[in-house]
């Protein structure tokens, strides 16, 4: 039998603010354990948690980027259970009345583009990490670092409308582009900036019940989420087909082993006994509010492409790798503004500008759009050549120093004068007459040898086309 | 005259005089510490050194001149609720019996800042839960009034210190009746703002959609003093109200004429001691003699509040007392096998048989497929108690009723009735659920030797209104006497 699997997402995105949910400290990683903590924070006697304003921009231009209903209410919720890692005792999330619901985000799938539902956006906090340390004398020691408790995150809840692997893939992904376009979070997966669970159940071939779901944690990876949810699809319809029932669970993906296994059960799941967060007042957010939140919406990945393709005639790869990082995107896009033609500008940007970032880093990146666009300008013209321009292109990325004085100062400036370059090339036949003889014998690919000498003769100033014609001028007499 | 008897207000024209200085009056409540505490034992800590400390420089402002207000150089006591940087705070409970807190709560920074000189800090029921001081996880407060009575509770310490002399004013928290029931046992006046008024950063929270912070002090003068330097918006705590505060203690005229008193037959009816009812008609009778207009008027559901209240608060109490769980402070048993029996066995030493029992009321009323009957219905309730006070407060200014159905009872003698005591608080409760404001202020004294209060409730933000009543009914009684002690 066929079957049909339905799958549905929770995305949790940790937003890029400077400071908190609740509280002033700041959300740098990488410092000592600890460091970035205050009393609330650490769930101190006592505290009371202020809304980081932020947040709930962040928060609202994401709805606004996914379709979905801006709550003029919202409200805070606890949401309680015990675990070292969580100070109060309780979460602050949201339950009830989440500030976004009802959208909707299309997403690319073999044969074109699938609109997949979100059920709800709502802001919550993060907990903090355990650290387990074995060794020494504390064999058994855990010790608990608070540096990322109360760090703002976002969860995304989608429809089950996702109905394979590759789905759910393509979905996290444009969820993931969306989130880096608007700036709000740096969607890096493995750091867990971004992380996800998802709920999946199979049912035959066009049935119209849902079988019983599972649900997936620890998929760190679009690698691993893909892995996880083929492994589960197969492993729920082999229990189905073996006459067995799927058992409602919580299960954990396995990435050294590629497995999802059973981590509790529906009996063991927790109560976590929500109820409306006192120490907050309802959220409310005016017509105001929403219309800042969507002037400060960018242009999306998606639209980007779609714009790339059409207004600038480029190819879809092109369009694809430019938008890859919307940093190159914009760069690309101040080089065109530049006066670059934007075939040319796209090959640079594609070729020179994304190698030297990738290999130098992207800090070290010193030129601007507008040299870029100069350069470009110079080998149209025909006043450097293209391989004079790369290292043009290397030493400005470095330097940022003027175009036209680094082409001076290495004397790169393509030398075009007819004169001068019969001179060469009259010197190169003269002291390679076999290789004239072989030409003028009807061995035409020995050109390029001269053309090359030539080259070499002029420390690869002169101008490749003109050299070809004075040859075939000189070799015709 | 021992200047641990004076009032907040006379003490500042004192100091001001340069008639005695705060150096004396804090040797004097010290004095008067050492003295009567091992009988009352209101305190859990005292801080003799730094408010010693303290008066010298308010002594030093004094000689300059530029004193901060009326409260520089008075001594004035905490709760053990309040967050006090550097100074052990317990909530009288053995889970923080060690706890130093690193900051100072908003209301104690406002105290400090007024140049107030902090004693210590002050025993009551532990976690504010208890309306006896009997459940203090440590040892029971006494009445000065009679100590094989109780204080009152939970800010019974409060209560007891400043009924005793041994503090010039105190602030406590009510969240079902915590300043005014024992300031009417122990003859004081204790008031509750309305909520939202005074800023909850850095007390330790009981139910938060209740507690509020408050003064108790001798007179209705001297809370206006402690209540105008507390109030006020905090950026640190999202509930505490953007609205201006009123110099409350220069609009004390006692001038109420033609207003009008509303009196809930609801609160003089079965339960309510014939004594206490009698003082309390009597306090009303004054109040006509002002020239105020007494209204009869009608709260139903105030009979719902008590079983509202014992939802809502244990309920906020499970979840905000969850982090006492032994992993960041706190009390932790040392040798647990694992993580589930570290939190049971460090909560179960922990937290005393009150706590542990609000604390598995509330858990339960929470719980998946309890929630709709217990706390959402209990939400809907308190929307009606809200609304018939809006209702009643269209019609009159302030309410009175009795502040507790009884004066002080004796020692033990309700630890063994849950429900009995909970009871204690029937008249306080409907007051926290509504949200809006009242004080208790003594209005006589039983047979038996023990003082009763009288209770004037306003709308919210109706402070002004409620402390200028509470002022005419004052100036009417006369001063009254102090406890034997």
């Amino acid at each position: 039998m066929d079957y049909t699997a339905v799958i549905g997402l929770e995305v949790h995105a940790q937003l890029r603010t400077k400071s908190k949910l609740f509280c002033g400290c700041s959300t740098e990683f990488g410092g000592s354990p600890n460091r970035n903590t205050c009393p609330v924070c650490l769930g101190m006697p006592g505290v009371l948690p202020v809304l980081n304003r932020r947040v709930v921009e962040y928060t609202v231009m994401m709805g606004l980027a996914t379709h979905c209903r801006i709550a003029e209410e919202s409200v805070f919720a606890r949401k309680n259970y015990f675990y070292p890692d969580l100070p109060k005792g309780y979460q602050i999330s949201q339950y009830e009345k989440p500030v976004c619901e009802d959208g909707w985000i299309e997403v690319p799938v073999r044969g074109g583009v699938k609109r997949i539902g979100i059920t709800r956006i709502h802001m919550e906090e993060d907990a903090g990490k355990l650290v387990h340390e074995s060794g020494f004398d504390m064999s058994r020691a855990s010790f608990v670092d608070f540096n990322r408790a109360c760090v703002p995150l976002i969860e995304i809840v989608s429809e089950p409308d996702i109905r394979s692997p590759e789905e759910a893939r393509s979905y996290m992904q444009t969820l993931r582009d969306i989130v880096v376009y608007l700036g709000i979070c740096d969607g890096n997966m493995e750091e867990g900036s971004l992380r996800c669970d998802a709920n999946i159940s199979v049912m035959p071939k066009g049935a119209d019940t849902f079988g019983t779901r599972t649900e997936i944690k620890n998929m760190n990876s679009f690698r691993f989420l893909h892995q996880a949810l083929e492994y589960e699809i197969d492993r729920q319809i082999e229990v189905v087909e073996g006459g067995g029932r799927v058992v409602q669970e919580t299960r954990l993906f396995d990435s050294d082993r590629g497995v999802t296994v059973s981590m509790r059960g529906k009996e063991e799941a927790h109560d976590y006994r929500y109820f409306p967060e006192p120490d907050l007042v309802p959220l409310r957010i005016d017509g105001d509010w929403i219309s800042r939140a969507r002037e400060n919406i960018p242009e999306l990945r998606s639209e980007k492409i779609h714009r790339y393709i059409t207004d600038l005639d480029l190819p879809a790869y092109d369009a694809e790798v430019l938008t890859g990082d919307r940093a190159i995107a914009d760069f690309f896009e101040a080089v065109v503004e530049a006066g670059a033609h934007p075939k040319a500008a796209s090959n640079w940007v594609m070729g020179e500008f994304i190698r030297l970032v990738k290999d130098r880093g992207p800090e070290a990146g010193r030129i601007s759009p507008v040299q870029v666009a100069r350069i470009i300008a110079l080998v149209d013209s025909q006043t450097i050549s293209t391989s004079a321009a790369k290292e043009v292109f290397e030493e400005i990325f470095e330097t940022g120093r003027d175009p036209e004085r680094v082409i001076e100062e290495k004397g790169l400036t393509q030398v075009s004068d007819e004169g001068a370059l019969r001179e060469e090339v009259r010197k190169v036949l003269e002291d390679h007459p076999d290789e004239a003889a072989q030409f003028r014998a009807g061995k035409e690919k020995i050109l390029g040898f001269l053309v090359g000498r030539v080259m070499k003769a002029t420390k690869g100033k002169a101008n490749p086309k003109m050299v070809n014609e004075i040859l075939r001028d000189l070799l015709s007499k | 005259m021992d200047l641990y008897r004076l009032t907040i207000h006379d003490l500042h024209e004192e100091l001001r005089e340069g008639r005695v200085t705060s150096n004396q009056i804090t040797e004097s409540v010290f004095d008067r510490i050492a003295e009567v505490d091992g009988r009352v034992r209101a305190y859990l800590t005292l801080t003799k050194e730094a408010a010693l400390e303290a008066a010298a420089r308010s002594d030093e402002r004094y000689r300059r001149g530029d004193f901060l207000g009326p409260l520089d150089g008075i001594p004035i006591a905490l709760k053990d609720i309040f967050l006090t940087e550097g100074i052990r705070t317990t909530c009288a409970s053995k889970v923080l019996e060690n706890f130093i807190p690193p900051y100072d709560g908003t209301p104690v920074v406002r105290l400090k800042e007024a140049g107030a000189v902090i004693t210590g800090k002050l025993n009551m029921d532990e976690f504010a839960m208890g309306s006896s001081n009997e459940n203090s996880g440590f040892f029971p407060t006494h009445n000065p009034w009679n100590t094989q009575y109780v204080p009152g509770g939970s800010s019974g310490g409060s209560a007891a210190s400043v009924a005793a002399g041994e503090a010039i004013g105190a602030l406590g928290t009510d969240t079902g009746g915590s300043i005014r029931q024992p300031a009417s046992h122990c003859g004081v006046v204790g008031m509750k703002p309305t909520y939202g008024r005074v800023s909850r950063y850095g007390i330790i929270a009981f139910a938060s959609s209740l507690d509020q912070v408050g003064p108790l002090a001798r007179t209705v003068t001297d809370c206006s003093i402690l209540l105008r330097t507390i109030a006020g918006h905090d950026p640190a705590d999202s509930t505490s109200a953007e609205v201006p505060v009123p110099d409350y203690p220069s609009l004390l005229d006692g001038k109420v004429e033609g207003m009008k008193v509303g009196l809930p037959e609801e609160y003089f009816s079965e339960g309510l001691d014939p004594e206490v009812e009698r003082l309390v008609r009597e306090a009303a009778h004054a109040l006509e003699r002002r020239g105020m207009k007494m209204v009869p008027v009608s709260l139903p559901s105030s009979r719902y509040a008590v079983a509202t209240y014992y939802i809502i608060a244990p309920a906020e109490a499970s979840s905000n007392l969850a982090r006492y769980d032994g992993v960041r402070y706190g009390v932790r048993v040392p040798d647990a096998e694992s993580l589930m029996e570290m939190y049971k066995r460090s909560r179960s030493r922990g937290f005393g048989a009150e706590v542990q029992r609000r604390i598995m009321l509330g858990t339960f009323a929470l719980s998946a497929g309890y929630y709709d009957a217990y706390y959402g219905k209990a939400q809907k309730i308190r929307t009606l108690i809200r609304r018939e006070m809006d209702e009643a407060f269209s019609k009159v200014d302030v309410l009175l009723a009795p502040t507790a159905p009884t004066a002080a009872f004796p020692i033990g003698e309700k630890m063994d009735d849950p429900l009995q005591m909970y009871m204690s608080d029937v008249y306080t409760i409907p007051v926290n659920i509504a949200g809006v404001a009242a004080i208790s202020v003594p209005c006589g004294i039983t047979p038996d030797g023990l003082p009763v209060g009288v209770q004037l409730i306003s709308p919210p933000f109706g402070e002004e209104v409620l402390l200028n009543v509470a002022f005419a009914y004052e100036q009417e009684r006369g001063t009254f006497p102090n406890c034997p002690l």
